[in-house]
């Protein structure tokens, strides 16, 4: 490993919601650190407090305690309005429902966390463009949503998140929508990117999605249970396996 | 993030629910046009009552004689004639504010031409009439000093004299008429004025020289005036200043003791239009008042929409709070759509209420006057409005938790 600082570290997090008169404790003292170009899958049963690791490593939320670094940056005390920057600037997001804006072009849904950066038009159009291409929709930047299968919604997704060229994307439950050769493909287009330095932290609460990624996570009543590094199944060979013999 | 970017979001976001957004800026639409539709038809009225004061003559003063006093009897105004032929001179010399002084002596008459008779007004004045009145000519000209003070037997005729004797529109210059069994040329037919502001037909008339109506129609020149006198003041805001010249002077030619009754009268023809200008402006404001209330309705409906679309478009909402939009971006985006469905509103509003304006012109005959002013301040309500009323929806979208949005079913 190299002396270079990782992208996150997250430090003894807590996070306790309150819920009528019943404390409910997501976190009980998580910590986690990524490196760059790392592959991390988190995985768990509902209610192990994943989604909530993810939603504070999103920086969508502030943990109850604890130290969050991100890209050499302590965020877990930052307000709104900042939260919104380091998202805007450093992360992408994926999400198991796409999410994607509907009768607007898959053009126009990548353009759009450009809008937000101050990128102008046809730099904008361009990056959006370049981006679509990368994801292998090259050919169906004017589709709307209505006109794409699942898979290439989410391809959509993708190449929305990494438009900005993040430090980090964050995908939740990315292939929970998708059919099984569906997602073999959205993994192997996951793996592509993995391998050109981007890093990647998934949600799933399927092994088999989670033998495609460099380390698995395991969360259970809101702690790490275990931290496995692995090596990873390709993806892309899956999905030719997959087409010579369907199971 | 600039602002075309912003607006961009905000006229797709529109588009998307077409029906819906339509509705909205129908609302608008309603109160600016109303607005611009009612203010319109007030100005056109202060207009109307304007140009019917401006037909009678503007700036103008009529002094006429005195009552007269029968024992305990007293006659109306102009029952006992007072004024002199010296008092025209004295009023045109010596009264400050004065422009234009004319006598004006009337009598109906039996006119003759072209072998068509009518009965009329036949008018003796002098040169001045002409401008204190405000008439032009159609055809022909005016008489001219040399003709008042010669007593030529001149004629100018009004346009309904005119038409009734010689034809509708006919040009009559270089005829004769008859008034009264006299043979006169005409020498000019005046331009319409049409009616006067107390419904008169103000064309209904044959103007002489004054020295003519007195030797031939009146049989000769007597001591007093058997009329007014009209007198122009050099400018509206000096009719006040003249008005109370010709009184005071009056007073002392006609040696009236203080705290007798003046002999005369002198009116005031500006403070009547005021006084009527003042009643169409309050009819103004009560019907604008209205169209208000209409236009602020029309706001609360763009409110009840953008709060729908915010919890419609909550998933919306939290999916661009996660990609890196601030709680102010958002607040921006649904104020933006709010005043786009305002304006949008108000433009096509403005298009409406001067459509209004004018078909109820031609419709009604009614005079409608579309002023710049109304249509910009109109405008800039409604975008006040839409800023208005899309405050607190934007404000509920901004406060959206990004995690809850997301999840939001």
């Amino acid at each position: 490993m190299s002396a270079e600082p990782p992208i996150l570290e997250a430090t003894d997090l807590f996070k306790t919601y309150t819920m009528g008169n019943v404390e409910v404790h997501a976190l009980r003292g998580v910590s986690l650190t990524v490196s760059r170009g790392e592959f991390v899958s988190v995985m768990g049963t509902s209610g192990s407090g994943k989604s909530t690791l993810m939603n504070i490593l999103g920086c969508l939320d502030r943990p109850t305690s604890g130290k969050y670094h991100l890209v050499g940056r302590e965020v877990s005390k930052l307000d709104r309005d900042d939260l919104a920057d380091i998202r805007l600037q450093v992360l992408g997001f994926v999400f198991q429902s796409f999410n994607l804006l509907a009768r607007t072009t898959a053009l126009e849904n990548v353009e759009l966390p450009m809008i937000y950066a101050g990128v102008r038009g046809g730099e904008r159009r361009k990056r959006a463009a370049r981006a679509l291409e990368r994801v292998g929709l090259g050919k169906r930047l004017d589709h709307t949503p209505n006109q794409l299968s699942g898979g290439q919604q989410q391809r959509v997704a993708i190449a929305r998140a990494i438009v900005t060229e993040p430090k980090l994307i964050l995908a939740d439950e990315p292939t929970g929508n998708l059919d099984s050769r569906t997602s073999l493909e959205i993994m192997a287009l996951f793996q592509e990117l993995g391998r050109s330095g981007i890093t990647i932290v998934l949600v799933t609460h399927e092994p088999d999605i989670a033998m495609f990624t460099d380390r698995v996570v395991l969360m259970r009543d809101g702690k790490v249970q275990s931290d496995k590094r692995q090596t990873p199944t390709d993806a892309r060979a899956a999905v030719d396996a997959y087409e010579e013999a369907p199971p | 993030m600039n602002i075309f970017a912003t607006l961009r979001i905000a006229v797709l976001a529109l588009l998307r629910n077409k029906m819906r957004s339509f509705l909205t800026v129908l609302g608008i639409i309603i109160g600016v046009g109303a607005v611009i539709a009612m203010v319109a038809i007030g100005e056109g009225a202060k207009a109307e009552v304007q140009k019917a004061f401006d037909a009678m003559g503007t700036n103008m003063l009529v002094v006429r004689s005195g009552s007269s006093r029968t024992g305990g009897v007293r006659g109306g105004a102009g029952s006992q004639p007072t004024m002199t032929w010296e008092d025209v001179d004295a009023i045109r010399n010596e009264a400050r504010g004065v422009a234009l002084v004319s006598p004006s002596l009337r009598q109906s008459a039996q006119m003759l031409g072209d072998g068509q008779n009518w009965t009329s007004s036949v008018e003796g004045v002098n040169t001045d009439y002409f401008k204190i009145r405000g008439w032009t000519l159609q055809y022909g000209a005016a008489f001219t000093e040399v003709d008042v003070s010669s007593a030529a037997k001149v004629a100018v005729l009004g346009g309904t004299v005119s038409d009734n004797l010689f034809g509708p529109g006919a040009n009559a210059v270089g005829s004769i008429v008859r008034i009264n069994n006299m043979p006169f040329e005409v020498i000019g037919v005046l331009a319409r004025k049409g009616q006067s502001g107390m419904g008169q037909d103000t064309d209904d008339v044959v103007l002489i020289p004054v020295t003519t109506f007195a030797s031939k129609i009146q049989g000769g020149l007597k001591k007093y005036l058997q009329g007014s006198i009209y007198v122009g003041a050099t400018s509206a805001g000096e009719t006040k200043l003249a008005q109370q010249q010709i009184e005071e002077l009056l007073r002392v030619r006609h040696k009236i003791r203080a705290g007798a009754d003046d002999d005369f009268t002198v009116n005031n023809l500006a403070e009547i239009a005021s006084a009527r200008q003042e009643g169409t402006e309050t009819m103004t404001r009560l019907l604008a008042g209205i169209a208000l209330v209409s236009l602020l309705v029309g706001g609360i409906g763009i409110m009840n929409i953008m709060l729908v679309s915010v919890t419609e478009r909550t998933r919306e909402i939290g999916l661009r709070m996660a990609i890196g939009a601030k709680p102010g971006d958002i607040r921006v985006q649904f104020v933006i759509e709010a005043v786009v469905l305002s304006v949008i509103g108000g433009a096509f509003g403005v298009a409406l209420g001067v459509g209004a304006a004018k078909y109820m012109a031609s419709q009604f005959g009614w005079a409608t006057l579309v002023q710049p002013q109304i249509i910009v301040i109109s405008l800039g309500f409604s975008a006040v409005v839409g800023i208005g009323f899309g405050l607190y929806p934007a404000h509920k979208a901004s406060t959206l938790d990004p995690i809850q949005a997301l999840r939001f079913e």
